[in-house]
């Protein structure tokens, strides 16, 4: 039997439409909106002027602490302004605009595509490398990835998981870059181990990707301590807690990091990010999303420049369809709807899915016929019904003792429930206002 | 048979004389002594349990009045002058005479004024919706229109008006308690002083974007365009972070400023209607002179 | 570009499932066994389940309509499981007006004095079936011979009040096998009982398309079935002659209608597994007890509802298992 984690657990419609889609460069767009933080963790430092001379890879804005990263021009041109521009929520955010003009890369960089497999740098210096080239997890979160790569005195890493699940319906990125780059992940992969100083890892597909298990299993022969397992088709399986449940059977304890367990989880698209970063000295500028739909005529996958705006995109496949209702920022499960299409391509984006009136729409709820499904989905093994009661009558105390911060937000409650009940939105409203009384406490 | 009645009566007589002298002991050995003038302020309190003195309930403010030295600093919003006198002659104290408040919502945004440009789906929940987006407009300060603030309103004082999509304060029943002013996610609504007659002026309008962004949101925002505080003969308007703000305790009521102001942000409330004059500018040509 | 975006917090993606579809499935698997019912009670069958959906619809209606004055939601299906069930569990030869009585109890006091669908702690339909069951027992304990009833003397009785009956003064085992019939005829429907609850075979076939379409799930069938085996089966093998074999129980009276459908309401079940189990053992051991000790022949109905009432306790206090929760030491 094919191994997978044990509670909940939900298989929305997978929908991967673009999954033959071979990665396509999309044209330089003429101005790009670079926003300060991409990140989780403090939002980066602007180092340039309204002005100013780039190149594609001039670092434009430098890591503030610990949690943060760099963030490097992703195209050549002058910067035109820095100035607050709609976020995807719609409120302002700092961000760096940049007129392209011609595509000049900074000496620095090594633009071939050959392979190169030797590693020549010390751990330390990977970890700085991939910290001053601002690499961050490209799985959705963009958690810096150096930051996971430091491990706590005291702790040691015993396996990496290569997170290649894509378990959200319709995204194919990563899917597309194992069939596309499957050297690359491996020398990336391999990077990551010597970083953590791990002499095994784990590359986890899910088992509706036969052509990338297969691939891999095939490229991972050539390099050591590598293997490949094929999962179970089942969300979330690529949230951190359910994917090493699933490989290593070992269980994060709640409130604690996974490293906490001996292991550490790194995207597949990170690893390549991190192939180009210490083999060719590349910093994070560009990255494949997938623009899909049903009522998308051709559902492509891209390699975009970070920066780019959405509109682009969509400008790219032929504008919005007609029944357009819902725009996307990454997966349907978890991604973020789209007030605005001027909105940036981000280091965290994945995918723009595009939605009609009739699976966008939701249905007005009615009562809890406390059916139990969303206790039996849960992957948490929480009960969403009752937290759900707990943020709608504020019931903070009971809420934190039903333990609402477990919550991962994967939305498998909201996604299952019959009443169509919001419950994911009062979890998280909970989760905030819980969040900020035990901050308050400390 | 005679007999059984009797023994039976004589048991039960046994039992009740043995439970009275549990029960008059226990009384005696668990009594909890308490002030009995609370018991009296409580039976002065409103009685509406509503928080707004900042006490949990009532039976906790009139505790904390008890208990405090001085009572000069506490209020209860809603007995007003009347009530903390009377509570000031139970506990042989001095209070200070208060301004009466009245709850103030600090935004004209209504579907006309303020288009809205996307549709929410999610909880109809203005601290949620607060949290994810800025709302169906493109004003990132407006009111969401979820009515938190008449959900938390426990006197019947606010109602969402269906055309405006605003809250509405009916100011018979308002009685300050600020529990609107806590629940609103964004800090719209704000305490006034009452003034004479009910008479009130203010800005409403609390977008601190810069008067361009602002006024393509919002046909009725403040685009700190200063024209407010020029005009103000008594300094009562200053203005911060792209917003002008009118101290009720400088203002005269003059309503020089609601006459000056290009947008209609300055709001003039139970004024008797007078002859409307025409702007001398247009909003557009101010917004470029900004 | 005039076009207005919905927005909205994710998932962006909803499950096909939604109340009135899980309610017209459970509808849906109920028709085989009423069709059994209709088969061996005849026309008569049908005339009382269409009165009790009806009557029950009707009233849903009226007290939403004209005493709560609130939002009308006969159109969600769960009115008619209310009448179906509640038709199941009489005879088919009630009299309309006492089903009608029985409809209105279940629906006013079992379900709406709670607040509706969502709100009532007890099932409904056994509300009204134990409402009819004191007030008129006489009709609900006399069941009409089926048409195809072999044992002539004996028609008007279910096999458990016959093995009660027999049990209690003493007859030997093997005369009360020969009057109660054999196991074959309980498990296809071939007995008298309630309306609905003698076809084991077709409450089975619709209790798997519930699981098929994950409407039920196997804990509180399996658990009735499985306490109600290992307890019947034990006094059974202690002492053959005065208790009745497991099979026996587990296939006569109302216990297949019980485990599937009624333990199984949703709303009156318990929301996590391991209180499930818990809530299926305690109904099959209290309806064990109530059949072998207790003045009813059957107690499937009291068990449940017994049960029902321990529900939010239960769902208080027996919680499922967390992700990561904490393993106490030592």
């Amino acid at each position: 039997m094919l191994k997978t984690f044990k509670v909940g657990g939900i298989h929305p419609p997978e929908n991967k439409l673009s999954a033959g889609a071979v990665v396509e460069t999309l044209p330089l767009p003429e101005m790009v909106i670079i926003p300060v933080s991409q990140h989780i963790g403090a939002p980066a430092q602007i180092m340039v002027q309204k002005g100013d001379a780039v190149k594609v890879g001039t670092i434009i804005a430098k890591q503030t602490g610990f949690v943060s990263a760099n963030i490097h021009s992703s195209v050549s041109g002058i910067v035109q302004k820095i100035e607050e521009t709609f976020d995807t929520s719609g409120y302002r955010r700092k961000a760096i605009v940049i007129n392209v003009d011609g595509d000049q890369w900074e000496d620095s960089i090594d633009q071939t595509t050959t392979l190169k497999t030797d590693i020549e740098l010390s751990t330390s210096e990977i970890i700085q490398r991939i910290s001053e080239l601002g690499i961050v997890g490209l799985g959705g979160a963009t958690f810096p990835t150096h930051v996971k790569l430091s491990i706590p005195s005291g702790k040691t890493a015993e396996i990496l998981i290569i997170n290649a699940v894509e378990c959200e319906p319709y995204l194919t990125a990563d899917h597309r870059l194992m069939l596309e780059s499957p050297d690359e992940i491996m020398v990336g992969t391999t990077i990551l181990m010597n970083a953590l100083g791990v002499k095994k890892a784990v590359i986890g597909i899910e088992k509706n990707k036969p052509d990338a298990i297969a691939k891999l299993t095939e490229t991972a022969k050539k390099y050591q301590g590598i293997s490949v397992v094929p999962l179970k088709v089942k969300y979330p399986q690529g949230a951190e807690k359910q994917l090493i449940k699933a490989i290593f059977d070992r269980e994060i304890p709640s409130g604690k990091l996974p490293i906490e367990v001996g292991a550490v989880v790194q995207n597949v698209g990170t690893a390549f990010a991190v192939y180009e970063a210490i083999q060719k000295n590349k910093p994070l500028i560009e990255r494949i999303v997938t623009v899909t739909g049903k009522s998308v005529s051709k559902p492509s996958n891209f390699k975009v420049r970070i920066g780019t705006p959405v509109q682009k995109l969509i400008d790219h496949i032929g504008g919005l369809p007609k029944d357009t209702a819902k725009v996307v920022n990454g997966g349907p499960m978890m991604g973020k709807a789209l007030r605005d299409l001027n909105v940036p391509v981000t280091k965290g984006t994945s995918g723009i899915l595009i939605l009609n009136k009739k699976l966008a729409s939701r249905k007005e709820y009615v009562t809890c016929i406390r059916c139990g499904r969303c206790v039996t989905v849960c992957p948490m093994g929480l009960e969403p019904f009752l937290l759900m009661t707990h943020g709608e009558l504020q019931m903070w105390g009971d809420a934190e003792k039903n333990h609402v911060m477990d919550c991962i937000e994967c939305g498998s409650c909201s996604f299952t429930c019959p009443a169509h009940r919001p419950l994911l939105d009062y979890i998280r409203h909970g989760k905030s206002n819980v969040g900020k009384i035990m901050r308050n406490r400390k | 048979m005679s007999l059984i009645v009797l023994l039976s009566i004589i048991t039960l007589c046994v039992i009740g004389v043995i439970a009275a002298v549990v029960l008059f002991y226990a009384a005696k050995k668990f009594k909890v002594y308490e002030d009995p003038r609370i018991d009296e302020v409580e039976a002065l309190l409103p009685a509406a349990n509503c928080g707004g003195c900042g006490f949990p309930g009532c039976r906790g403010f009139a505790e904390a009045l008890v208990k405090a030295d001085h009572i000069s600093d506490m209020l209860c919003p809603v007995g007003g002058n009347e009530t903390m006198k009377a509570i000031a002659t139970v506990l042989g104290q001095d209070v200070k005479e208060t301004v009466p408040m009245i709850a103030v919502v600090r935004c004209n945004g209504s579907t006309e004024n303020r288009p809205k440009t996307s549709i929410f789906q999610g909880a109809k929940n203005c601290s949620i919706a607060h949290s994810l987006y800025i709302g169906e407009t493109d004003c990132s300060y407006g009111c969401l229109g979820y009515g938190e603030c008449v959900e938390a309103c426990k006197f019947d004082a606010m109602y969402m008006d269906e055309k405006t999509g605003l809250p509405v304060i009916i100011e018979e029943n308002c009685v300050a308690c600020g529990a609107c002013v806590k629940a609103c996610p964004r800090s719209i609504i704000e305490m006034r002083k009452k003034g004479p007659k009910s008479r009130r002026i203010y800005v409403s309008c609390v977008s601190c974007d810069k008067g361009a962004i602002a006024k393509k949101a919002c046909d009725v925002a403040c685009i700190a365009c200063g024209k407010c505080v020029k005009a103000c003969p008594h300094d009562a308007i200053t203005i911060e972070n792209n917003l002008a703000y009118i101290d009720f305790n400088k203002c005269k009521l003059c309503r020089k400023c609601v006459d000056v102001c290009p947008t209609h942000a300055i709001v003039e409330l139970n004024f008797p209607p007078k002859k409307i004059t025409e702007d001398k500018e247009t909003t557009s040509s101010i917004i470029e002179n900004i | 570009m005039n076009r207005k975006l919905i927005i909205s917090p994710s998932p962006h993606v909803k499950g096909t499932d939604s109340v009135p579809s899980i309610m017209y499935g459970v509808v849906f698997s109920l028709l085989p066994a009423l069709g059994i019912a209709i088969y061996f009670f005849g026309i008569s069958a049908l005339i009382v389940t269409l009165t009790a959906i009806g009557a029950c619809v009707i009233f849903e209606f009226l007290i939403q309509k004209y005493l709560i004055k609130g939002k009308v939601t006969i159109f969600n299906g769960s009115a008619i499981i209310t009448g179906l069930l509640l038709a199941f569990n009489v005879p088919s030869s009630i009299p309309i007006w006492m089903i009608i009585v029985g409809s209105l109890v279940a629906i006013g006091i079992g379900k709406m004095s709670f607040g509706g669908l969502g709100a009532n702690p007890f099932n409904p339909a056994l509300v009204g079936r134990v409402f009819m069951l004191i007030s008129f027992p006489v009709n609900m304990t006399s069941f009409p011979a089926n048409r195809f009833a072999q044992i002539d003397g004996f028609s008007g009785a279910t096999p458990l009040s016959i093995a009660k009956g027999a049990l209690k003064s003493g007859e030997p085992m093997s005369d009360i096998f020969d009057k109660v019939g054999n196991s074959l005829n309980h498990f296809v429907g071939n007995m008298e009982g309630s309306l609905g609850e003698i076809s084991a075979l077709f409450i089975l076939l619709g209790g798997l398309y519930m699981l098929y379409r994950g409407i039920i799930t196997w804990h509180i069938p399996v658990s009735i079935f499985l306490t109600v085996f290992i307890f019947a089966g034990s006094m059974h093998l202690i002492n053959p002659e005065q208790y009745m074999p497991a099979m026996f129980h587990i296939l006569t009276g109302g216990l297949f209608l019980g485990a599937i459908y009624m333990a199984t309401d949703m709303v009156t079940s318990p929301m996590s597994t391991k209180a499930m189990l818990i809530y299926g053992v305690g109904i099959g051991a209290l309806t064990m007890i109530i059949r072998t000790w207790g003045a009813y022949p059957e107690g499937i109905s009291f068990a449940i509802l017994i049960m029902n009432a321990f529900v939010p306790l239960m769902n208080r206090y027996i919680k499922p298992k967390r992700f990561g929760e904490e393993v106490k030491n030592g």
